[in-house]
């Protein structure tokens, strides 16, 4: 008996019940039209992804608003709103030519002009990674309708890698210019130019996208809506999946501690690509102003007495790869040649002892305080794991629990003495590596600077050299040579790669395509 | 006389005129205190709604930082920030939730319907169904039926809440795919506005029966006792010996006399209702107050905050009048002069 079939049973509401289709609502064997149903959580705060980066915002939005590039797996620029692309010799001009008859949901024409706006008015102002990699920009020029031209102050070498649809989102001229961005009446529209545009969003309860009919890529989209559903809950979530209510999860919609259950699922495939151009990392941060964490051998015996494949066989179920320095394995320019550290108590012991840290009567040689983030269930158990490991080797750790907004003020402000954090690595390692390890980024108050405090002269010039090198042999030397002085010292305790589920519904095709993943714009999503 | 008579009219007039003055004054006063402690609980947390966004972005610098905090108003020493905020207060203006780009009367005006909707069926359920079943266990105290019911109602209320949920949900939606699991209508759909209203139905009944549970259990133990109570008083025997019958005894004197307790923890949780219920709205995906709140909180949205603070605030004295009057509607001895 179903649900329909228990409405009759009770003689209730069975006219009324008929006609509300459940489940996927459309005939069968077409590839044409079709609701995607996914999740949404937590619910973002508003669409605009030039105005709003976290992460839902920007799942959702990358269907609403588009940029000039999209990256495959390995990183290389694609075509996106940009047909082609040239770069000048010596790394000062990038010249972008748009595809004809591109247009916004509200059906005026994108141009250059937009984009010269999009990029060197509103993301400057507005986005605070965008800012970095777009003030460096000398000039902008719309020179004509389909082509932009930036000449940069200096060469940059990930200039191409910053024109994803979360770091360049194309907002409309005609909409903002001359206003407030952030309080202009149009945020509520979220007007774009991407396959997708706003229909309703009922706070709580769900956004609901609609095909934007002038879309410019011919025959896209091939679906006719989106909806994305709020469900706080982790198990509600996958009910709605072991159900089909929904056709796709992604990030974090499905608790690590589910994923082999649900991966058997008949109708459902499972995969962690789609990651690539944010390659999570997950560490360990030291406050390194604090004793003994100031002592390159003490980070070493942690590093030592953390039995980093356990960590992600147990807690994170395997969804990763262990990391083995500051550089995803994932991030171009990647170096596994370096110092490694095999799971080892005694070497942990070691260092501790020729430090000086001898276990007291307790077998304790010294207790730290543990700031355990409140990002979620994996968290917790890997504060846990932690304060196990270390305390094999007589260190202490107190975990204590603090709400998200108390956690970021105690951590951006030095007021911690370990924590752990998770960060993404965006394609390069001078946007997205460099940040945590460079002297010019200690910032009080600043979350996502260089928060341990680290300063090293010689490591602050190869990243700086890296930066602006134009050929990627001499970046990958540069970037080599500071991975191995950065594993030697430990700054950061560099944990696990962390991968994060899809489950993706059998009958969806083309989901999963770049190194994007979620974030794409789903015009080429297939239902059938 | 008469001229004596029309004075004294016009001394209650007066009497009355004044009362009511000082009631509404000491009303704005509460309300201005509650407004003003607010206050300084919310901005008591550590960090702020600044943090939150650059938290949740996975970059930041200066620059947003400091216009997040402009926007919030934060960038303000406090005490010109509480008085801004008392202001907005008095002027019956909730303030504008910069993190949503929307006012706060909006936000809250858009989610009170599914809350009152949730949170008064479960209660009116829980009531009248404790009530029913408190009095059928007190009737029969010390029989094997009272046994049952004293059982499985001190297990419904040990049961936390989202565990009950969610064991529904594998009931009804996994295992026979009765009941909706989650959400508040079917999204996607055109319908008219009587299919809506069984559909909104239909996925109400997981959600109040499971937040009705807790209640449920609390009401038929309160009922139960008062009701053993109530049995054992001289009028009752008073009532057997006249030879009254016993469903005449039951409803007329035992129920009217045990409703007493009752009525003054229903008054006293009916403030929830406009509270909404966080777990079950989150485990059911329910789009109601208490998960503005939460997130409200998680977020620092202090407008947000401080807005259904205060209208929780106001909803709650006025139920607490409500409730002074329903005990001079039940017993006739509660005189208005002793209830105000």
């Amino acid at each position: 008996m179903n649900r329909r079939e228990f409405a009759k049973l009770l003689g209730l509401s069975a006219t009324a019940l008929s006609g509300i289709p459940l489940g996927v609502t459309r005939a069968v064997g077409q590839t044409k039209g079709g609701t995607l149903n996914t999740i949404i959580q937590p619910e973002p705060p508003i669409l605009v992804t030039a105005l709003n980066q976290q992460q839902p915002t920007l799942t959702l939005g990358g269907k609403i608003y588009e940029s000039l590039l999209r990256y495959g797996a390995d990183l290389k620029p694609l075509p996106g709103l940009a047909e082609s692309w040239t770069v000048s010799p010596d790394g000062l001009v990038y010249t972008f030519k748009l595809f004809p008859g591109i247009t916004f949901h509200d059906g005026k024409p994108l141009t250059s002009e937009d984009v010269v706006f999009s990029v060197t008015k509103v993301l400057v102002e507005t986005h605070a990674r965008a800012r970095g990699t777009f003030l460096r920009i000398e000039k902008a020029e719309a020179p004509d309708p389909l082509t932009v031209v930036f000449t940069l102050k200096a060469p940059f070498a990930p200039f191409l890698n910053s024109f994803d649809c979360t770091t360049a989102p194309i907002v409309p001229k005609h909409i903002y210019d001359g206003t407030d961005f952030r309080k202009n009446p149009a945020n509520a529209q979220a007007i774009g130019s991407g396959p997708f545009k706003l229909k309703e969003w009922v706070k709580g309860s769900h956004v609901h996208l609609v095909k934007h009919e002038g879309y410019y890529r011919k025959g896209e989209p091939h679906l006719d809506e989106i909806i994305y559903r709020v469900i706080p809950d982790g198990a509600s979530r996958a009910v709605a999946l072991e159900q089909g209510k929904v056709q796709l999860t992604q990030w974090t919609d499905v608790e690590l501690f589910d994923v082999a259950r649900l991966s058997k699922l008949p109708n459902v495939e499972m995969t962690t690509k789609g990651y690539e151009f944010f390659a999570p990392h997950f560490w360990l941060e030291f406050n390194l102003r604090v004793k003994p964490m100031d002592d390159k051998r003490f980070r070493q015996a942690v590093m030592f007495a953390v039995d980093r494949k356990a960590l992600l066989q147990r807690v994170f179920f395997n969804l990763g790869k262990v990391a083995t320095g500051p550089v995803s394995s994932k991030t171009r320019f990647y170096e596994k040649d370096v110092k490694q550290y095999d799971y080892s108590l005694d070497k942990a012991k070691a260092l501790l002892d020729e430090m000086g840290l001898k276990p007291g009567a307790d077998g304790k040689r010294v207790s730290i305080k543990f700031l355990v983030p409140p990002y979620g269930e994996i968290w917790q158990r890997s504060a846990e794991f932690f304060k196990q490991s270390l305390g094999r080797v007589g260190i202490d750790l107190q975990l204590e629990n603090l709400d998200l907004a108390g956690w970021a003020e105690r951590t951006s402000n030095w007021n911690y003495e370990i924590t752990c954090n998770l960060l993404y690595q965006f394609g390069d390692p001078a946007l997205g590596v460099s940040r945590s390890y460079i002297t010019a980024n200690i910032r009080k108050g600043i979350l996502f600077s260089n928060i341990a405090g680290y300063s090293n002269p010689e490591v602050d010039r190869l990243f700086e050299e890296a930066a602006v090198a134009t050929s990627d042999a001499k970046r990958q030397e540069l970037y080599t040579a500071v991975q191995k002085i950065v594993v030697e010292e430990v700054p950061i305790a560099w944990m696990v790669e962390q991968d994060f589920p899809n489950f993706i519904d059998k009958r969806l095709k083309n989901v999963i395509t770049t190194g994007i993943g979620v974030h794409e714009t789903f015009g080429a999503v297939t239902l059938g | 006389m008469t001229a004596v008579s029309v004075d004294a009219k016009g001394d209650r007039v007066f009497a009355i005129a004044l009362a009511l003055a000082g009631w509404v004054i000491k009303f704005i006063a509460v309300v201005l205190v509650i407004a003003t402690f607010n206050f300084i609980l919310v901005h008591a947390a550590p960090g702020d709604p600044a943090q939150v966004i650059a938290g949740q972005s996975g970059a930041s610098d200066e620059k947003l930082l400091a216009q997040l905090r402009a926007e919030y108003g934060l960038d303000k020493p406090y005490p010109i920030q509480l008085a801004t905020y008392l202001k907005r207060v008095v002027t019956l203006d909730l303030g504008y939730s910069y993190r949503q780009q929307r006012t706060v009367a909006s936000l809250i005006l858009e989610r009170l319907p599914a809350t009152l909707l949730l949170t008064a069926t479960a209660f009116s359920l829980a009531l009248l169904s404790g009530i029913i079943l408190g009095t059928l266990a007190g009737v029969r105290a010390g029989k094997w039926s009272d046994t049952v019911l004293t059982v499985v109602s001190l297990l419904l209320y040990a049961t936390p809440v989202f565990w009950l949920g969610l064991m529904l949900v594998l009931l009804f939606s996994v295992q026979l795919d009765w009941l909706p699991a989650f959400g508040y209508v079917t999204i996607g759909v055109p319908m008219t506005a009587l299919q809506r209203m069984v559909d909104i139905g239909w996925h109400l009944i997981l959600p109040a029966v499971s937040l009705a549970a807790v209640y449920l259990a609390i009401y038929t133990r309160l009922m139960r006792s008062s009701v053993l109570d109530v049995t054992h008083q001289d009028f009752i025997k008073t009532a057997k010996a006249k030879g009254l019958k016993q469903g005449r005894i039951i409803i007329r004197h035992i129920l009217r006399n045990a409703m007493l307790p009752i009525v003054t923890v229903a008054g006293m949780q009916a403030g929830a209702l406009v509270g909404g219920a966080v777990v079950i709205e989150t485990v059911f995906a329910w789009p109601g107050l208490g998960r503005l709140i939460y997130d409200a909180l998680l977020q620092r949205d202090y407008p947000v905050l401080l807005g259904v603070f205060l209208v929780m605030s106001v909803i709650v004295i006025a139920l607490n009048l409500l409730t002074d009057a329903i005990y001079r509607v039940i017993d006739p001895r509660v005189s208005v002069r002793a209830a105000s």
